[in-house]
Order: C-alpha cells, then structure tokens, then sequence
C-alpha cells in the first residue's frame, strides 16, 4: 500500500502538551495548575441566551462571516474597549475559535518561502500553522530580562528579505507578559517601515493588570497592515463555546473569508446568538473576573517569592512563568519529577518553544483553595530539592 | 480598599487576615484597621455561618410572612417594625414598598410553633391589619450560594 500520509503533516511535531497530558491522565489524583481556561462558568445571562435560540428554533448557518448583529456588537465593542473601528460588513468575521481565526489569517496571507516571525515562549499553533500555509517560521527568541516582551531589536536581527508577517502574541500565553503602548509604537515604526503585516492574537486583551490593553491596530498607519484576533474564550469564559473573530482590512479579510467558507461555513449559531449577549451586557462579568484573576496572581506572584522560585510579575492572562534554572533540572525533568512526587502538574516552558527552558507555566485559574494546597505541596518538592527537608 | 475587602469577606468570613493581604497587595496592618473600623461603623455587623439544614437531622420550618400595618402617628414603621424584630424567632425584618409593609422572616422548630407566633404575637399587635404566611418548602439558594451539591472541576487537566 502507498503511504496515506502527507510529508508535511508528519514532519510536524505533536504539540508538547500533549504527552504531559497523557502522563497527568494517568494520575488520578493530581492536583492541576496547568489549565489554559478560565475556572469561570460562562455568566448565566449569556448561557441564557444560548438556550433562547435553540429554544426559538435558530438551528440554522448564518451567513459565512457571522450574525449581523454579532459583527455590529464586535465593531461596537473594539471601538468603545480599544479605539479602534472596523465596519461590520466588510471588516469582522466570526470564527470557530481564536484558533481559526490564526490558521486562515496565515493561509491567506502567505506564499510558499514566506517568512513569518514567531515570537517564543507563545501558545502552540503558530509555528505548525505557519508550516501548513507553506511558509516558514521564524523564532524571536524573547527573554525575562526583556520581561518577555518583543523589543526592536530582536525583531530588527530576524528580519530578512522574505519577512512577511509578524505575529504579535500579547496579552501572552504562558509568560502573562503585556505590551504597552510606547512599546507598540516601537515595532509599529519598524512593521511600517519594512512593509510588514501583523497577526496580533489579542484574545487575552480583558485580561491585563494595572493598565489597559492596546491593540497595535489603534496605532497610526497600522489598520491596514493588521490582523486583529480575539474572541470570547477567555474574556467570557466560553472556551467551549468556540468563538472568537478577526477584524482585518478588507482585502485581507475576503480571502480569510474565503477559506472559512469551504472549510468551516459558519461558527456555531448558538454560540453566535450567546455572545451578543456577552458584548452586550458582559462588560461587568468581565470586570469581576479580571478582579478575581488579579487578586489570584498576587497570591501566586507572592507565594513564589517566600518559595524562593523566581519569577518576573506578569501583568496579562492567567499565567505565571516562574524559572527553575537554579535546580539544574530542564523543564521537561522538574515536570516530570514534581507530577511524580508530589502530583501536581504544571506545563513544562519547553511547551511554548525552545526558549521556554528553564520555565514552567502556572496557571491561576483556580480556586484559592486549589491554589494553596498546590503551592504548599511545590513548596515541599522544592525544600526537598534544595535539601532543607 | 473597603469595597474589595467586603467583596472577598461577604463570601468567606473565614479567610486568613495575611491572605486577604496578598489578595489585594496591602499590608495585613492596614487591612485589619480596616476591618475594625467598618465593625465600629456597622458596616461589618456580624459574621455569620451559611448552613443547609435540611442536610442535619435537626428540624427546621420557615416561613415567609407579610405583614400589613397602620403607621402610628409620629414614629412611622420603625417603632412597629422594633415591637417585631425583637423577638428571637424572627430571623429578618423588611420594610417593603408595594401592597404590604414588613416581610418577616420567622424560624421555628414545627410549623405549629411559627403558626402560634403569627396568631399568638404577630396578628394581635395593635398596629398589626393583617397577615399572610407562607412557609418554606425549600431552599435552593442562600445568600448567593447555591446549596445544592458541590460542583467539580470538569476542565482537561491540562490544555494549551
């Protein structure tokens, strides 16, 4: 028989995650930090909505680009959150997920050869996304000392001829790692430029710490070279909902548009009739959550710091990336021997990117109860470690 | 300070001073000046424990009773609404608006007991026109609580 398989697929790698995963699967009785969702249920007002519509029969595709009314909420939403405005006809389309909305932004965009730049540690689809649209990944190594934030010059070394794309992960995921304005303005300058475009994956925007997100989009000149993503996962805890949204210039979007159409048709429509409810009437939803995320990670941010684990103060998402390179271990080994001994899973650095070595990704997003009983068990391995205990 | 103070303690009276602390990036000192001042201003009026006991085997019977009445002259609802609260059965006293005036809360051990109470005490007060008594048949949510079961935890243990 020939061989059913695509070279280019099997070359991928599967995501990292996803052995961890099957080693914590194991183990019945581990205590997790290593959740990238919210521990909120979505707020019963939007739930409601949902059930509404099914209720009402709306069982049917809307168009390809989503609910009318959603892509006016959307629009409504960016301009009131971010000062940033995009007509709802030709500018916003719904889709299944942030994750859609990376994959067919990159699918539209990119020829073979195409460079795109990866900042790293960053979520996991982008480089393999980046693959499977034929381009070529291109990995900014970021670094703690830069807070894990993209500077000029990182981004200036690996800009090449071929340099098409950039993609802009921030709030991040899992360094928790913000980028202010003055900071975009700096890569913004060079994006413009070197005749760049930006995907930026904002869908931890609600999700900052003492400032405001900015969406590089706002910035002068920028609209036009921008992909923005986000969604309702994070923001409204709806992860399961799978619905987010890109709002891109025009051209941009109608060939994104294009691949959406033959391979998805549309979000789901239940979730589409929910999150109008969300942009609605969630904002206060949010503002409790944010609160709640932001008192947890000064408990993390806190606790690390008795523990003598190092860690730069995040100020986006839900994650802490605290370093473990003073116990001569990788990532991968002190996973591995903290799931063992003491059953806590947390997610190795190596998970987001070569440069995540010597990290590990702790999540907030559970009960403080959950929280202590797993620190103070982290606290044991480590004491262990250190020979104090 | 003190609306996030109460926001964490109205759910949980029974966090630790130094948690509530590094909760909201304050010092423990200043927190628990905090706390003494909003319970000499009333703010803070007790600390109470939120039980469902229809999972004990004590026996409990509730019940809901609006209260219509003549104001008296000169002191208004508040003298009549004393004359009603002080009594140990009366779990919560209301002024409402609409077509009552008081909702009392009553608790008794038998719904003989909290029947009494209304015809014996409640209905008989001068100022008192009239009754209506409904009695709890159960709780499913209490002080923003849900009492029924505990929820789990049904994320993947780990995803990306």
């Amino acid at each position: 028989m020939r061989n059913p398989l695509s070279d280019r697929i099997v070359e991928i790698q599967p995501s990292g995650i996803r052995k961890f995963f099957d080693i914590v699967s194991e183990m019945k009785d581990a205590i997790s930090l290593g959740v990238g969702e919210p521990d909120f249920d979505t707020p019963w007002h939007i739930r409601e909505e949902g059930i509404y519509s099914l209720e009402k029969g709306r069982t049917f595709y809307t168009s390809n680009a989503g609910l009318k009314e959603l892509k006016v909420e959307v629009c409504s939403y960016l301009s009131r959150r971010f000062e940033v405005t995009y007509d709802p006809d030709h500018e916003v389309m719904v889709t299944v997920g942030g994750s859609e909305a990376i994959d067919i932004a990159l699918r539209a965009m990119l020829d073979p050869g195409d460079e795109v730049l990866i900042p790293q540690p960053s979520y996991v689809s982008y480089v393999p996304c980046t693959i499977l649209a034929n381009g070529v990944p291109v990995i900014i190594d970021l670094e703690a000392k830069d807070q894990f934030k993209l500077t000029s010059e990182k981004l200036l070394e690996k800009i090449t001829p071929k340099t098409k794309v950039l993609v802009l992960p921030f709030p991040n995921n899992p360094t928790g790692a913000v980028m202010k304005a003055e900071e975009l303005e700096e890569i913004a300058k060079i994006v413009i430029e070197k005749d760049l475009f930006v995907i930026s994956d904002e869908i931890y925007a609600e999700l900052t710490y003492g400032s405001d997100h900015t969406t590089i989009a706002a910035l002068p000149g920028m609209k036009d070279r921008t992909v923005l993503i986000n969604g309702f996962s994070k923001s409204y805890a709806m992860t399961g909902w799978r619905l987010g949204y890109a709002a891109a210039p025009r051209v941009i979007l109608e060939q994104m548009l294009k691949i959406h159409q033959f391979a998805i048709m549309c979000a789901p429509t239940t979730s589409q009739y929910a999150a109008v409810a969300a942009l609605r009437d969630g904002d206060k939803d949010v503002q409790v959550m944010r609160e709640s995320y932001d008192q947890r990670r000064r408990y993390l941010i806190h606790t690390f710091k008795e523990m003598g684990l190092e860690c730069f103060e995040p100020h986006g998402a839900f994650y802490t990336f605290p370093s473990i390179k003073r116990f001569g271990m990788t990532s991968d080994e002190f996973a591995t021997r903290l799931l063992r001994e003491e059953k806590v899973a947390v997610v190795p650095g190596t998970a987001f990117g070569d440069c995540g070595e010597g990290y590990l990704r702790i999540s907030y997003a559970y009960s403080l109860k959950n929280l202590k009983e797993a620190l103070s068990r982290m606290d044991r391995f480590i004491k262990k470690l250190d020979g104090k205990a | 300070m003190r609306e996030k103070i109460l926001a964490i303690i109205e759910k949980n009276s029974r966090i630790d001073l130094k948690d509530l602390a590094i909760l909201l990036g304050e010092n423990e000192a200043a927190i628990a000046n905090e706390i003494a001042d909003m319970e000499k201003e009333h703010i803070i009026c007790g600390y109470h424990t939120l039980i469902n006991w229809d999972n004990t085997s004590e026996e409990k019977v509730m019940a809901l009773i609006e209260v219509k009445v003549t104001p008296q002259r000169g002191m208004g609802f508040d003298k009549i609404a004393e004359r009603i609260y002080q009594y140990s059965e009366v779990n919560a006293v209301y002024l409402m608006s609409g077509a009552f005036d008081f909702t009392v809360f009553i608790e008794g051990k038998t719904m003989r007991q909290v029947a009494q109470f209304v015809s014996e005490k409640l209905s008989p007060m001068e100022s008192v026109l009239s009754t209506a008594t409904h009695f709890v048949l159960k709780k499913y949510k209490d002080h923003g609580t849900v009492l029924a079961e505990g929820t789990t935890d049904e994320r993947m243990l780990i995803t990306p």
